[in-house]
Formats: structure tokens, sequence, C-alpha cells
């Protein structure tokens, strides 16, 4: 009996205490796993939106290791808690679509961004750009400091990570035509774990003599690679470019490990996630060929799967790595 | 002869039956599961909500039906770290016989007999081979894995019908899910199986001195290779469970469950020793870990928080009754 006065005792507390929190529009952040540098600065530029809408709060959150497992029970939470939108960087394309259909069933806006789901699983995706472009700017970091060509080789993150596999395809897609000089020879796993990716690194110099130039379209791999390229003085024989946050990659463009890498902005990417969730929420149809608005952003028009891109990804070297490293 | 002593009867324990239950393990086990439940409830207001603790089960169901057989194998003194391997296998193979048409039947039966066949594998290596179980199943966790990342790569195998499906997103009635009676049911098996049978006993004969349990006639090698087949096979439920609750396979998924699942097992008063442990309390720790996570969850406290909290919950609990009992010896 004890117990269930104290039962009964706790949920009137319970309700008493969940009045008050309905009264703004609460998005919630879901990236792939947290400790991330990328996500963080995306993070950044979310909370930058919701100071602009002025009445909605940002949840930041993620599992701590990147599977799609620990991903559902964070979204089982964002469902019980009644979240009036969440917006998601995904672990796996197809795993999150139940639970994510779910949400959707109870009333909860889903959208996908930077690492998307599949279009049953989010009512649309924000790509931080175009896949094939992307593909293309990750061959071109290399080639464009190899103008005789030569080996070339990509540390990716996961062998299952959405975005990077696409890149990869992409970059594949691009080599016969625009980059004929430039031999591809493997493509490892480094899933996004500095020690992996550098033992990964490491087995690639040895395997590869002649190889040029390694690019990581990740920032995990990136740093691993630049690091195994400085211990082993290869600075000058092997390149590493890719995909960096500048913070996290300076000393190695400073070093000359790295001629260049490029990113797009992930503060840009998480306040234009944060607005177009807000869109939804406020009414706004998320259909083939409809416009929604990513505010200072401009605007994003859906393709026939409902996704669209932002923006071009932006390229640091030695002239502004320094100014972007203050940033993120 | 007196009738006195005929019919005096002999205790089957020496203390008191009453005081052992409220000193007992899973006393302990209850009053922590209580004090989340109530911690969770002043600390989330969405906590206390059918649906709310509906989904928490979803967080623990399938590493907890793993942790039922995983603790028998515990008691008996062995120990099986491929089970998560073992659920990527069962899933590959289940995605494999969808590409050739199987229906929800079939793929059923495929999960459950890859996570035995896996299981079997395991035991006669232990058992046949008389090598030791902790550095079998570290080699089986890669080689089944090894398998399935062969066959799909980087791939994925989706479009598991909705009967399938149904397995692990289903309701029995109302906001009870297939998956959390499924458990109940075997952790009811479980609980009379080494509890109230021969088997059972004898799993704790073997767990406290295998040389012993032998020379009584206990035929341990057989116990022990069925022990790894039960752990295979629950593997295999989990595989078809998680499948259909993700409604696609990878070669990663369920990474990391065989350590939740020993975490359950050994928070539920297992001793990694062997020989010694009750089905309830993995049962009540199963609960705990959910109620822990879930809870933490709906105040969104990051994951490395999250598990500095289980870990440090293990440490404690597991610690608590030992400097109790070094408290009471020096009072």
């Amino acid at each position: 009996m004890k117990l269930l006065k104290i039962l009964a005792a706790t949920t009137a507390v319970a309700v008493l205490l969940a009045a008050p929190a309905y009264a703004q529009t609460r998005i919630a952040l879901v990236v792939k796993s947290l400790g991330n540098g990328f996500f963080d600065a995306a993070n950044k530029g979310a909370q930058e939106a919701a100071a602009e809408l002025g009445d909605v709060e940002v949840i930041y959150t993620g599992p701590t290791a990147a599977t799609a497992e620990a991903q559902i029970e964070v979204i089982n939470s964002l469902i019980a808690q009644q979240v009036d939108a969440i917006a998601i960087s995904a672990n796996d394309p197809d795993a999150l679509v139940p639970a994510l259909q779910k949400a959707m069933e109870r009333g909860i806006k889903v959208i996908s961004w930077d690492s998307g789901v599949a279009p049953e699983g989010r009512q649309l995706h924000l790509n931080p750009s175009e896949t094939a472009l992307i593909g293309e700017t990750i061959i071109k970091l290399a080639a464009d400091y190899l103008p005789e060509g030569g080996d070339v080789a990509i540390l990716s993150a996961s062998s299952t990570a959405t975005n990077q596999n696409a890149w990869i395809e992409a970059a594949k897609a691009a080599l016969p035509e625009k980059f004929a000089n430039i031999n591809l020879v493997a493509v490892v796993y480094g899933d996004d774990d500095s020690v992996k990716s550098t033992d990964e690194a490491k087995g690639l110099i040895a395997s590869y003599p002649d190889l040029k130039a390694i690019i990581a379209p990740t920032t995990v791999g990136v740093v691993a690679a630049a690091q195994v390229v400085t211990d082993q003085n290869l600075i000058g024989k092997v390149n590493v470019t890719g995909l960096a946050l500048p913070s996290e990659f300076k000393q190695f463009v400073d070093n000359g490990a790295s001629q260049a890498v490029a990113l797009w902005n992930p503060i840009d990417l998480g306040y234009a996630a944060v607005m177009l969730a807000n869109d939804l929420v406020e009414g706004g149809e998320a259909a083939p060929g409809a416009t929604l608005s990513m505010g200072r952003m401009g605007e994003l028009t859906l393709d026939d799967t409902n996704s669209g891109a932002m923006a071009a990804p932006f390229t640091f070297d030695k002239s502004n790595i320094e100014e972007f490293s203050k940033i993120y | 002869m007196t009738d006195t002593t005929l019919h005096r009867s002999l205790p089957d324990r020496l203390d008191n039956p009453l005081k052992s239950a409220v000193l007992s393990w899973e006393s302990l086990l209850v009053l922590v599961a209580v004090a989340i439940f109530i911690l969770n409830s002043f600390a989330s207001p969405y906590f206390l909500n059918a649906w709310s603790l509906s989904d928490l089960t979803f967080n623990f169901t399938e590493k907890a039906l793993i942790a039922l057989a995983m603790a028998l194998l515990i008691i008996s003194g062995e120990i099986d770290l491929s089970v998560a391997a073992i659920i990527a296998l069962a899933s590959t193979m289940m995605g494999l016989a969808l590409q050739y048409g199987a229906d929800t039947p079939t793929l059923v039966a495929v999960g459950i007999g890859v996570g035995i066949l896996c299981g079997a594998f395991n035991g006669f290596l232990v058992t046949g081979l008389k090598l030791p179980s902790i550095v079998v199943t570290i080699g089986t966790m890669s080689l089944f894995r090894g398998i399935a990342f062969i066959i799909l790569g980087d791939q994925s195998f989706k479009g598991y019908p909705p009967s399938f499906s149904w397995f692990g997103q289903g309701y029995v009635w109302w906001v009870i899910s297939f998956e959390l009676v499924l458990f109940l049911v075997c952790a009811l098996i479980y609980w009379v199986l080494l509890h109230r049978t021969v088997f059972g006993r004898r799993i704790f004969a073997i767990g406290n001195n295998d040389v012993a349990a032998q020379f009584s006639g206990v035929r341990v090698d057989r116990i022990k290779f069925i022990l790894f087949c039960l752990t295979g096979l629950m593997s295999g439920i989990a595989a078809v469970l998680l499948t259909a609750r993700l409604g696609s396979t990878r070669p990663s998924i369920a990474e990391g469950f065989e350590l939740e699942a020993i975490t359950m097992v050994v928070l539920g008063g297992v001793s990694i020793l062997g020989g010694a442990g009750s089905i309830l309390g993995v049962v009540l720790a199963a609960l705990i870990v959910g109620l822990v996570t879930f809870g933490l969850g709906l105040l969104n406290v990051p994951g490395i928080v999250m598990t500095i909290f289980t870990g440090s919950l293990l440490i404690v609990v597991i610690a608590l009754p030992i400097l109790f009992r070094m408290w009471r010896q020096r009072a």
C-alpha cells in the first residue's frame, strides 16, 4: 500500500511538472555520436537558429557508440518526451526507418540531414551538398597537387556509413572522365575510430609504395592519416586530403602533410536543419518540388525523393584555415 | 525407532529462510529497481506513461533473452562472447533466405536454426576439443561476424514482409509488445529449468566443481554442450526480434550486445566464477539496466555519461553486499 501511495504521489508531482513544458517548440538535433567536433559545430548553428526563432528549444543528443541500435534508443526516448520535431543524422539508412515511422505516427515531424534516412522514414532530407559534387571535389583536392597523376587511396569511415559510400561511388564515377591520370588503388575503412584509422593508413602506405595521396572523406580518418604521414616523415611524398574540420586539421596544413582539405560549414548545416524542422512544425508541407525556408541560408527546393542540397563544399588551404580553425 | 526421528524435517538450508530472503541479492535488486523507478518518475514528466514504459522494454528485451541462457552458461563455469556475432550471422542468413523468396515461418526457422548451429559449433569446440570457452568464443566472435561481412560487405538486406516485422514491432495487447511477452515466457521457462529440474541442479554442481560432478555421474560435457546450444538458440531468437525491429540487416548489427548481456548476468548476482546465481536476479537486472538507460535518455543525458552511470551501478551493487558483510563481521 505504501508503495502505491508513493507511486500515486509521484504521478501527481510528475503531472504538475509536465504542464509548463509544452509552451514552446522542441526540436531534437540527433547526431551519429556525441563527442565529434563536426556535430558540436552543427549544434552551434542549431542554437543560433533557435535564438533567431525565439520560441524554439533545441535538444542536442545522440548515442556514444555510432550504431543504429543506440540511435533507436535515443529516438524512443525522444518519442516519449513528445518533442515536436526530430532532425537526425543517421547511422543507418534502413534500420532507423521503423523507429522514425513510429515517431511520425505519433505526430512528430522527422527530417534527416548530413547522413540520410530512406525516404519512408523521414519527411525530407537535407544534403549538405550534392553527392556528385563532393565525390568530384575529394578527388580534385588530390588531383590539383598531382599534375603528373599517380596512385591515390581512400580511407573512409565505416563500411555502412551512408554518406561516405555515396561520395566514394560518385568519386569513382568522376575518375575516368575528369581525372584520367589518377589511379584509385584501394578503399579501406577506419570506422571513424582513431586507432583503426591509423592502422588502416599505415597499411595503405606499406601496401602501396607509390601512393601519392590519401583521401579521407571523414574528419576522424583524415587526422589519423595526416598524423601517420607526419610520424613516418612522408611529408611531401604522400599528400593527405579529404574532408576535415579546420580546427582539428590546421596543424597538418601548417606542417605540409596536407595541401588542402574541404568541408561544408557544419554550423550552417545545423542551422538549416533546425530552420527546416521548424518550418514543418509550423505547417510547411514536404512534397516533391516544394520550397522550404532555411532562414539566412535561403530556400531548399525538394527533388522527387524529398531531398535537397544546402550549398557547395568549401576548400580550406594555407590562406584561410587559420581563420576558420577559430570557428569550428 | 521412534516417530520423532522419522518425522523430524531436515532443513535444506541452514539460515532462517525469511531472513535470507530479506537479505538476498534479489531483494536488493528489487529495492534498486523501485528506487530508480521512483527517481525516474520525479526526474521526467514523460516517464509515467503507458507508451513510454512500453518503449522502454524494447531497450533491453533482446539482450535480456540472451542473458537468460548466458546466466546458465556462466553458472556452469563457461562463457560465450560470440552471442552478438551469432545475431549478425543469423540475421545475415535470414536476409539471404529472403533474397530466395523465403516466407515468414522459413525466415524465423533460418534465424533460430543458424543460432543453434553456431551454439553447437561453440559447444563442440569447448567440450569436444577441450578448449577454454573464452578463447573459443573470442575466435568465433570474429568468425561469425566475419562471414556476415563477407556475404554483405557494405550492403544491406531489407524488404522483410510485414508479418515478419511483427515479431520486433508488434503488440500482443494494447502496449504489451510481443518481445516483452516472449521474454517473460522465456524467463519462466529458464526459471523452471534452472531452479526446479535435475538439469538445473547439475548446472550448479558443474559450476561449483566440475570434476566432482563428473565423478558423481553428471555428464558434464553433454550438459555444457546443451548450454552452448541454448545460448545459440536465444541468440537466434534475439536475431529474429532485432532484425524484425530494424527491418533490415547489416553486418554491424547488434555490435556490443555481448557485453551488455553479460553485464545483466553479473548485475543479476550470477557469480562470474560459476556455481551461483538465479534467473529472478537476471530478470531484475535486465529491468534495472532498461530503467536506467531509458530514464537517463528521457533527461537527454549524453550516452557517455550513461555508460559511466551503468558502470558505477554495476560496481556499487556488487560491492554493497560485500562491504555490508565486512561491516557486520567487524561489529
